[in-house]
């Protein structure tokens, strides 16, 4: 258990930035006015940074992945039940990759 | 001020509220525990104390620049190396600039001194619930720090059995646990499905991501994918 000085500092400084990030946002929203223009873009994000994060780590992670995401939300439409579709997915891509089927 | 004549839109707190949120989180719950466990895995390859992954993951609480740090470790123990480090981190998660840009017009209507201290329990899996669960009209704001708590406890409490217990947790392919991430997130665009014409921001959004991913190293495709997508929402009026 130790405690090296500059270990610590950099864990500060990433706590901050991390902090900082997490604040920007809001903070800058509270000075700027909200406009129908501006309420619609923010009713887009969880779509968008969705589709812009998991997009690209799917098409590098390979079929598998795919074939599990597809599943997922294939069993989300019709169940309406997230856990379900989370298990599904996730026992998807094991089978897929058992079976030596894709990476 | 009542609730109504402020629209029925202001925020409040609720108990129910803390444990709905832990309970919505429950999907997202081992794949959390299992990248928690692989990041103190990797912090004791590269020689952090059990002390230093523990605090990291406690007061840092972002995944993908805690596992950035360990890449450009040991070389970072350096006051330059810090500060690139600083930077590195603020590129990974400038993600969260936007996500809560898009907790103000719910958030704003709590006092600062509670709203602020709320945005440090963000992460991707618990901002997704709580926009889920405030586009269908909800408004406690517990519903975020309940999922957020639960998160923060289990991401800071698998530290140390993968510190511990180190290859073990390495092999999270062959079990499928990599892949609950980006699986918990596509489950979790269903519910905001309103039609083809409000689902083409996210092709937007999807299509600049992969363009930015195949030409620019890093995780700017986050980002520039995601303000691509905001923008054509702003040019799509609902009608």
């Amino acid at each position: 258990m130790s405690l090296d000085t500059m270990v610590l500092l950099a864990i500060l400084v990433m706590a901050a930035m991390n902090y900082l990030m997490r604040a920007a946002g809001f903070w800058v929203m509270a000075h700027v006015p909200l406009t129908r223009r501006k309420q619609l873009m923010l009713q887009a994000l969880p779509g968008a940074i969705v589709a812009a994060t998991v997009l690209p780590i799917v098409v590098r992670s390979g079929a598998a992945a795919g074939m599990a995401v597809a599943a997922a939300a294939g069993v989300m439409v019709v169940s309406g039940n997230s856990f379900l579709a989370v298990a599904v997915g996730v026992a998807a891509a094991a089978l897929l990759r058992a079976l030596g089927a894709a990476s | 001020m009542s609730a109504s004549e402020r629209g029925g839109t202001a925020a409040y707190w609720s108990w129910a509220g803390l444990i709905e949120g832990a309970r919505l989180a429950l999907p997202v719950m081992p794949g959390m525990v299992m990248f928690g466990a692989a990041f103190g895995a990797l912090a004791a390859q590269k020689g952090l104390s059990l002390l230093e992954a523990t605090l990291m993951s406690a007061v840092v609480y972002a995944g993908a620049s805690q596992f950035v740090a360990l890449e450009m470790w040991p070389e970072i123990a350096t006051l330059g190396g810090i500060a690139v480090l600083g930077l590195v981190t603020a590129t990974v998660n400038m993600r969260f600039i936007l996500m809560t840009a898009a907790l103000r017009p719910w958030f704003g209507t709590l006092p600062s001194w509670q709203s602020y201290p709320a945005l440090f329990t963000i992460t991707d899996p618990g901002w997704l619930i709580a926009m889920n669960y405030h586009a269908h009209g909800g408004r406690d704001a517990s519903i975020l720090v309940g999922s957020g708590l639960a998160f923060w406890l289990l991401w800071v409490g698998s530290v140390v059995p993968g510190y511990l217990l180190g290859a073990l947790v390495n092999d999270q392919k062959a079990f499928g646990f990599d892949v609950i991430m980006p699986v918990f997130f596509v489950v979790m665009l269903v519910p905001l499905w309103r039609g083809a014409r409000r689902a083409i921001p996210w092709a937007v959004a999807g299509g600049v991501a992969l363009l930015v991913a195949a030409l620019v190293p890093g995780w700017w495709f986050i980002i520039i994918g995601s303000v691509a997508g905001a923008i054509a929402g702003g040019f799509i009026d609902e009608s």
